[in-house]
């Protein structure tokens, strides 16, 4: 057996009720295997603002976490609308988030700050009409 | 005996009939049907009582002191939880309950309710000198204390470290017993009159104290029967016990413990499922401005505990209505910290749920698990005695359990043997 476990879930389009879930079904898994509880911490963090993300602007999309020895590497790969620039949606307070999702408690422009703040590598490419894959990192 | 993980919650097994039920309804999943018998494995149990609830059988079941622990002591004192208030139908005067526990045979009466307006003000107090440690998690349910040590370690500098209301009344009233009487500390005996089987495992194996100075735990619905007779009596009884207002007494309502902070930055979750879902949350940091988070594993809160009689909604009212008549606070510190009020001993992270002893070893067995789970169905019956097909490939990896004791599995196999058979006959034939 090789030493990565590869773990694979589908976010669902617009369904909020389910969004989440991946990444607390993640944060379960670390718990069970001895990882320490502040990797876990911003593990579980940043996934769920990548998750949220997806079902927000993306209409869901593909997560894959791979975990091995040396880091744990989540991807999150959508075919939404894309992103138009990168540098200011990087930066805190920006949102592009429709109203009806902000009347939720969403869109406080703080989701990729945060998945950059709690990952130790964070990758985004992303072509307008084609889709966002975003690769984070955190080491071990 | 270890006592770290000591449990009031245990398996009668001449009534357990190996069912599925509380395997089902353990949230920690804790509970395997093995050999037709339901086994808790202690590690993991957090004493919520809810196998209690469940079991069509009544094979679990609460330790707890009997009544005639009081003669073990020159001198007794009841601690009554406010939830005790919340049985009785059309209560006015709280000091009725308390001189009819006068009559039972107890020495004196120290409400924990007294203890719970304490802990409200130094919590006020606290919880503003403190805020950039918010928002702050109760301390007051053993068993969310526990689940927490166990399943959320990321959350374990966020406790309030305030002891709970009923050690907090058991140290001053074991110092009050001791300046009236003049006995030594071990002839008096602290005996709290409790809603949950929690406090029992909270006495005999304490989190965040050395020691809890409460003596026994008599419940509830055993003390019940015999308050009411003596309810009548009660006026035979000149002492004045009650002295406490709403704020403590709605201790024993969910949402009375975080009412009593005066503060609207709050959430108060009751029921373990709800507790669970509001921690996982909490861990990925969802709640942003929230000074408290006051958490009760019963529904209701302590008047929903298993050692209750009434319907934990209609004590909600009941107690609701008694404390309409009270005064706000009866027990005032005047800004100060009393003497026992915070926890002495850290409260450190028991990582049960581990699978093996290292990182690679786990990883490894994670491996497994995820390939032993794609060949089970999937269906979560409960017949291998494992709550879920996870679960039970879980026990596998560490040994405890077999692929056969999946029946879907089992049934494959028993197809395949004449199979076999017939292949192995055919072969023999040929040579």
């Amino acid at each position: 057996m090789s030493d990565t476990i590869t773990l694979t879930y589908t976010v669902s389009n617009e369904d909020f009720t389910r969004a989440g879930e991946a990444s607390s079904d993640v944060k379960s898994r670390l718990k069970q295997m001895n990882v320490d509880p502040a990797v876990i911490r911003k593990v579980s963090i940043a996934m769920y603002e990548g998750e949220i993300n997806m079902v927000i602007h993306a209409e869901g999309g593909r997560i894959t976490v791979e975990i091995s020895p040396s880091e744990i590497i989540m991807t999150l790969a959508d075919k939404g609308p894309g992103i138009a620039d990168i540098d200011k949606a990087m930066q805190a307070g920006y949102s592009t988030a429709p109203d009806n999702v902000r009347s939720l408690g969403f869109g406080a422009g703080m989701g990729l700050p945060n998945m950059k703040k709690y990952t130790d590598e964070m990758q985004i490419t992303t072509e307008l009409g084609v889709g966002t894959t975003v690769v984070m990192k955190v080491y071990l | 005996m270890d006592q770290t993980f000591y449990h009031s919650v245990r398996l009668d097994k001449s009534l357990c009939r190996g069912c599925t039920n509380c395997i089902k309804r353990c949230p920690t999943q804790a509970i395997r049907v093995r050999n037709g018998k339901a086994e808790i494995t202690n590690e993991f149990c957090i004493d919520c009582g809810e196998c209690i609830r469940i079991c069509p059988h009544h094979a679990k079941e609460a330790t707890y002191d009997s009544p005639d622990v009081m003669k073990q002591f020159a001198y007794t004192v009841a601690l009554p939880a406010p939830s005790l208030y919340a049985q009785f139908n059309r209560l006015d005067d709280v000091n009725i309950v308390l001189r009819a526990l006068h009559l039972m045979g107890f020495d004196d009466v120290f409400e924990v309710s007294s203890a719970a307006e304490q802990v409200s003000e130094m919590s006020r107090r606290y919880v503003e000198e403190h805020q950039e440690q918010t928002p702050f998690i109760s301390t007051a349910c053993p068993t969310v204390v526990r689940l927490i040590r166990v399943r959320f370690p990321n959350l374990i500098p966020h406790l309030l470290p305030f002891n709970a209301p009923v050690d907090l009344a058991a140290a001053q009233a074991r110092e009050r017993a001791m300046q009236k009487t003049g006995l030594p500390a071990d002839q008096i005996g602290i005996i709290f009159i409790s809603p949950c089987p929690a406090k029992v495992s909270a006495v005999k194996s304490p989190i965040g104290i050395a020691h809890s100075e409460v003596d026994a735990v008599l419940a509830i619905k055993d003390v019940y029967p015999k308050l009411l007779s003596l309810m009548k009596r009660s006026d035979e009884v000149r002492e004045d016990y009650a002295k406490s207002g709403r704020i403590g007494v709605g201790w024993g309502n969910s949402g009375g413990e975080a009412g009593g902070l005066l503060t609207d930055s709050y959430l108060a979750a009751d029921g373990i499922e709800n507790v669970i879902h509001v921690l996982e949350d909490l861990e990925d940091e969802k709640f942003a401005d929230l000074d408290f988070i006051e958490l009760n594993a019963c529904s209701g809160g302590c008047v929903g505990g298993v050692l209750t009689v009434e319907n934990p909604y209609v004590a909600q009212a009941k107690l609701k209505r008694l404390c309409k008549y009270l005064p706000v606070a009866c027990n005032h510190l005047n800004g100060e910290y009393t003497p026992h009020a915070f926890l002495d001993t850290k409260i450190e992270y028991k990582p049960v749920f581990r699978l093996g002893s290292n990182f690679k070893e786990s990883l490894s067995m994670m491996q497994q698990i995820e390939e032993l789970c794609s060949r089970f169905p999937g269906l979560d019956c409960g017949s291998c005695g494992a709550p879920t097909c996870r679960t039970l490939a879980e026990d596998i990896v560490k040994g405890e359990a077999s692929e056969r004791d999946c029946i879907f599995v089992l049934r494959k196999y028993m197809d395949q043997i004449p199979e076999d058979l017939l292949h192995q006959t055919e072969e023999e034939h040929e040579t």
